[in-house]
């Protein structure tokens, strides 16, 4: 695999003229995206720069216990970030903790699956295979999550009424949310479905990318591609299913009541 | 029931149909709310409020059984076709109406009506009028919320008004004074 060709420093300070011509851009059209573009773009060079460090340092060590925390780390990370991403989360707790807690859950069953029956590395926890899985894991299964229970909570909060005429019927509460849990549970798969029948056509995978590029075979590169969009598929639609109905099981109560005092407040247009 | 605007009507209402989180005891036949499931709880109390809600695009989706629907909706005024009307086409005055209907067929022994003929024209506010009357005479008990006097005078048997959050009982001889 040393048929790639390095990059210098200057090679990389020759591509960010890109970013600068963009930010001249914003200048010139008044977008006013300049600011942000830029710390956007050292932002990025920053925090790759700290992951190369950590991952060369985590690669040559090679312990279970260095690469769970770091998987634990990623974990809680991506929890934040899909906490973020909703409009109405829960209150409290569950907001990060239901998120993060079906992520940890969905992420790890997937990768360890994959890691035991498909990748079988020596040993089964080296770094170079749990840590780059992992991640593109939980990238796509924050974005299944978060988007699920966005809509799941947005959906309750507009159709209120149409969920608790139902109760008032004598609908169970799994009942009445149904149709809004078929919707939640939509979204938060169709980007996994729609990137998996794009792909090839429209785009080519950055993973795939990344291994043609340094120097892997293409028909390996989209064997290890075609494993991912597996986990990828497999992890989301765990992690989603759990949190939605989760979700579902917090805004409902035991007796069979739409709860959505257990939100978070709209915020402040 | 009457009341000012804000004094707390329908969350009474809301209350005692177990919508949203509340204290106190509640029981029908003897019978202590808490000791019954809440779906079962909410087949023995109806509540139709003011502005009811929809779950699905047409009409017959909303009834379980069309044709055991029929009589409850022909008794409203509908024709058999209003299976396959969709839910935005509906006046508010409709939907009010079929929202009483699917209330009814469930045989709740409770109703609890928020000013259900708040939107209706003359005649349509008899036809209601008259069947919660028949409903009644056949053992439905009905907490009425109305602001039309008139109404309430027509309709009740005992009056209660909320104010501030307090309810309480006016004795039935109490006159109106009309604007």
């Amino acid at each position: 695999m040393d048929n790639y060709i390095p990059l210098s420093y200057w090679d990389l300070a020759a591509a960010s003229l890109l970013v600068f011509i963009n930010a001249g851009l914003s200048v010139i059209f008044r977008l006013r995206v300049h600011r942000s573009l830029l710390i956007a773009a050292i932002r990025m060079v920053v925090q790759l720069s700290l992951v190369g460090v950590v991952l060369t340092t985590l690669f040559s060590a090679v312990s279970p216990l260095w690469t769970g925390l770091a998987a634990l780390v990623m974990v809680l990370f991506a929890g934040n970030e899909a906490a973020q991403r909703q409009e109405r989360g829960l209150s409290g707790w569950w907001s990060y903790g239901l998120g993060t807690g079906c992520m940890m859950m969905s992420s790890v069953v997937v990768t360890v699956f994959a890691l035991l029956t498909a990748l079988r590395p020596n040993p089964w926890y080296d770094p170079r295979y749990v840590i780059p899985l992992l991640g593109m894991i939980l990238g796509n299964c924050m974005t299944g999550i978060s988007l699920g229970l966005d809509t799941l909570t947005t959906s309750l909060v507009s159709r209120r009424a149409g969920v608790e005429a139902q109760l008032m019927l004598g609908a169970t509460r799994w009942e009445a949310v149904a149709p809004v849990t078929r919707q939640a549970l939509r979204s938060a798969l169709m980007p996994t479905i729609n990137s998996m029948s794009a792909t090839g056509v429209v785009s080519l995978p950055g993973m795939m990318t990344g291994q043609i590029l340094g120097g892997v075979p293409p028909a390996e590169a989209v064997k290890y591609q075609i494993l991912v969009m597996f986990m990828i598929a497999g992890g989301t639609g765990l992690g989603a299913v759990t949190a939605v109905l989760g979700g579902v099981y917090r805004v409902t109560d035991g007796r069979h009541r739409l709860r959505l005092d257990r939100l978070r407040p709209p915020k402040p247009a | 029931m009457r009341g000012p605007s804000g004094a707390g009507k329908t969350l009474l209402l809301r209350a005692v149909a177990d919508l949203d989180p509340n204290e106190g005891l509640v029981t029908l036949d003897g019978r202590d709310r808490s000791t019954i499931a809440g779906p079962e709880w909410r087949r023995l109390v109806g509540y139709v409020p003011a502005d009811p809600g929809w779950w699905a695009n047409t009409v017959g989706e909303h009834f379980g059984e069309w044709t055991a629907a029929l009589a409850f909706v022909n008794d409203l005024g509908f024709s058999d076709e209003a299976k396959a009307w969709p839910i935005t086409r509906l006046s508010t005055g409709e939907r009010l109406r079929l929202a009483l209907a699917r209330a009814l067929i469930v045989r709740p022994k409770v109703l609890l009506l928020d000013e259900p003929t708040a939107a209706l024209d003359v005649a349509s506010v008899a036809a209601v009028e008259s069947l919660i009357n028949a409903r009644m005479r056949a053992g439905l008990a009905v907490l009425w919320v109305t602001h039309d006097a008139e109404q309430a005078k027509r309709v009740a048997h005992r009056h209660l008004v909320v104010e501030a959050g307090q309810v309480r009982e006016e004795a039935p001889e109490w006159t109106i004074i009309s604007p």
